[in-house]
């Protein structure tokens, strides 16, 4: 059975052009950036143009403010801690409580730590009240951290004009953009971002590395050191391969972004309407305006999530939940709670995340093979209406 | 994903006597949409002999709470009340050929709804909230009593906080209640000690000196560390232990107070049940 995958904000496939441009650097090229004879030195120019193609997708004024890191994680660590290690004297951060755990848990930790933690609050669409956030900078902040999009529901918050509120109190602006970059345009020359984290993973590129985007001017203290790689502010031995493998992805990302906003929105569209037309108490969670174009947030009342994706992935579909089960943990998703959205909604989400590799077909597909499988769970549910359903043995 | 038994998905992907019995003698309904699961269970009981002649559910749930509920509706149907009744929830995981650790509360609500159904049978009232009296609820974003813990820990030999979350959800929301876990694993254990006759001897006013300052070496300062904090020993007078706390519990009345009766819980298990510790300032 051919898996139809709509998972792709946990991760994505790596493009063949992608793993075509790495072998070689895996195989026969097999140098160290650093070291002083040739054999070494054609890798660093390569690294070289990998880091221009970074730029270019994120529109940054130099090549030079890409850090090369390991993961998005390690680039919301580096960040968070860089920024404060700088400035010592300053105690508060400014967060929101709809981050990836990657900033979320360090943040909480830093709580921990002795630092004065502010986590901004989402209205019912997932979009943050610009004005609480104004007013909760103080002198002692020093750092503002909000995602350009929220992974669970692909919620786009307004990063330049958060950005300009930022620079304007005269703190230090850091966004996690994981999963922004490659799905939607980006221009750093126009938006007042300090400090932005990509991760390779997500768009295409594979997994084990990332990027910490620095403006130049930026006061920063490594986080991981070691030897003078990254211009010192990040030690260790490049990752080469993967490396130049994200070079190669942003630049089919730059290639590809229009028609994220085209064929992969109408599709992500069709998907959506199709489902809410075909079944009943179902909902979309967040704001359907300000979204990625590749993701859609569903609810279908009176079931659990867990149970919806083992059924879902019996017929060769991939997808994600908000629910407690899929989690390990006992409480459904952070991010729906905080959205407030009522525990009858939270416990049967489902996230479909599209990308230029799913096709027209799969999503008829889908479309075609959700309403049974919700039927079915809803018929051996204690809760809400029966609806018409399939016999049960 | 979760590693699955072959029978737990099995069982949710034919889930056997799914549905709801018209007019049933007994129905056991337990958790709720908010909490993530619920089962509804009804059954056809024969009056004169008490026999389980039909049983369905109907779950709101993960994988593993529908298939721990169809496999407790096999396993009752044609037993007597009596004999359901003995049915604990190891012995629904055990026919499933086990769930995960993370997974065993589903195999818990398949036998509450059993009891709550048998309840309703026997006309036992539920209170209101399902809370019974000399109960009291102990997690309270789960509504999970103290009875329902202590049973679960005596049944299935528990012995650690995450381990009762894991098979009552107990603790498993905003974690406030875990001290309070902890305190009721210790009386269980507590308990399991003077069953088996085994309440340690007297001690020499040596030999408990040494205890003291094991268990504090061994049990204690562990988890202080964990947390940037540490304690001194500073004197022992009779049963009285007096402690000066350090680090990041120095700073803090409230975790001062906790670690008070943690320390004093973990000394009594170990010496004797007078023991008291008391925290002494700089």
């Amino acid at each position: 059975m051919r898996t139809i995958y709509l998972d792709n904000n946990a991760t994505t496939r790596v493009a063949p052009e992608v793993f075509e441009e790495m072998r070689p650097y895996l195989d026969e090229l097999y140098g160290n950036p650093s070291s002083m004879h040739s054999f070494g030195g054609g890798i660093a120019r390569k690294i070289a143009e990998a880091r221009m193609r970074v730029a270019d997708l994120l529109g940054a004024e130099s090549a030079s403010e890409i850090v090369f890191t390991s993961c998005g994680t390690e680039s919301d660590n580096a960040a968070l801690f860089g920024i404060l290690r700088s400035h010592p004297s300053k105690r508060h951060i400014i967060t929101t409580k709809v981050e990836h755990s990657a900033v979320l848990n360090t943040c909480r930790y830093l709580q921990r730590e002795g630092y004065r933690v502010t986590f901004l609050s989402v209205d019912r669409s997932g979009q943050l009240d610009l004005e609480e956030l104004r007013e909760a900078i103080t002198p002692d902040t020093c750092l503002v951290s909000v995602m350009y999009a929220n992974n669970e529901t692909g919620v786009i918050f307004p990063i330049a004009e958060i950005a300009g509120i930022v620079k304007e109190k005269g703190a230090v602006f850091h966004t996690d953009a994981v999963q922004a970059v490659g799905k939607i345009p980006l221009n750093l020359k126009e938006i007042p971002v300090d400090m932005l984290s990509l991760s390779g993973h997500k768009l295409h590129a594979p997994k084990g590395i990332g990027v910490l985007y620095l403006r130049k001017g930026t006061k920063f203290t490594p986080f991981l050191i070691g030897g003078h790689q990254e211009k010192g502010r990040r030690g260790g031995t490049e990752n080469v391969a993967s490396i130049i493998g994200l070079g190669k992805a942003c630049e089919l990302a730059s290639l590809h972004i229009d028609e994220e906003q085209t064929r992969v929105r109408a599709m992500r569209d069709q998907l959506e309407t199709g489902i809410l037309e075909k079944v009943q108490n179902t909902q979309v969670n967040g704001d359907r305006i300000h979204r990625l174009p590749n993701t859609t947030n569903i609810s279908f009342e009176f079931i659990e999530g867990e149970a919806i994706l083992l059924l879902l992935s019996d017929r060769g579909i991939a997808a994600s939940s908000g629910s407690a089960c899929t989690s390990g943990s006992l409480e459904p998703s952070h991010v729906l709670r905080a959205m407030q959205i009522p525990f009858t909604h939270t416990h049967g989400s489902i996230r479909f995340s599209l990308s230029r590799y799913t096709t027209q077909e799969e999503i008829d597909t889908v479309i075609s093979e959700v309403l049974p499988i919700i039927d079915r769970l809803r018929a051996i549910s204690p809760f809400g209406p029966k609806t018409k359903s399939i016999p049960l043995p | 994903m979760w590693d699955y038994s072959e029978k737990v998905m099995d069982h949710f992907h034919n889930p056997r006597n799914a549905g709801e019995i018209e007019n049933p003698d007994a129905v056991g309904e337990i958790g709720n949409i908010v909490c993530g699961d619920a089962l509804k269970l009804t059954l056809k009981i024969d009056r004169s002999t008490e026999k389980i002649l039909d049983a369905r559910f109907q779950t709101f749930g993960c994988g593993s709470a529908i298939a721990s509920s169809s496999a407790l509706t096999e396993m009752i149907k044609g037993k007597t009340l009596e004999e359901a009744s003995k049915i604990t929830n190891r012995d629904i995981a055990d026919y499933l050929d086990g769930l995960p650790e993370e997974k065993m509360h589903c195999s818990v609500m398949g036998m509450e709804a059993l009891e709550a159904a048998i309840n309703s049978y026997r006309g036992i009232k539920v209170p209101d909230r399902g809370v019974h009296e000399g109960e009291k609820i102990i997690c309270h974003c789960f509504g999970v009593t103290d009875k329902k813990i202590i049973q679960v820990i005596e049944m299935n030999n528990l012995t650690t906080v995450e381990q009762v979350t894991n098979y009552t959800k107990a603790g498993g929301g905003c974690g406030q209640c875990r001290p309070q876990i902890e305190a009721l694993l210790a009386e269980v254990a507590k308990k399991g000690k003077e069953k088996k006759g085994a309440l340690p001897k007297k001690m020499t006013t040596l030999e408990k000196i040494r205890v003291i300052q094991e268990t504090l070496e061994k049990e204690i300062r562990p988890y202080l560390h964990a947390d940037g904090g540490d304690l001194e020993l500073v004197d022992i007078d009779g049963n009285r232990v007096y402690i000066k706390l350090k680090g990041t519990c120095q700073s803090c009345p409230s975790m001062g107070f906790t670690i008070e009766s943690f320390i004093t819980q973990k000394l009594r298990q170990a010496v004797n049940e007078e023991i008291e510790a008391k925290r002494v300032e700089e």
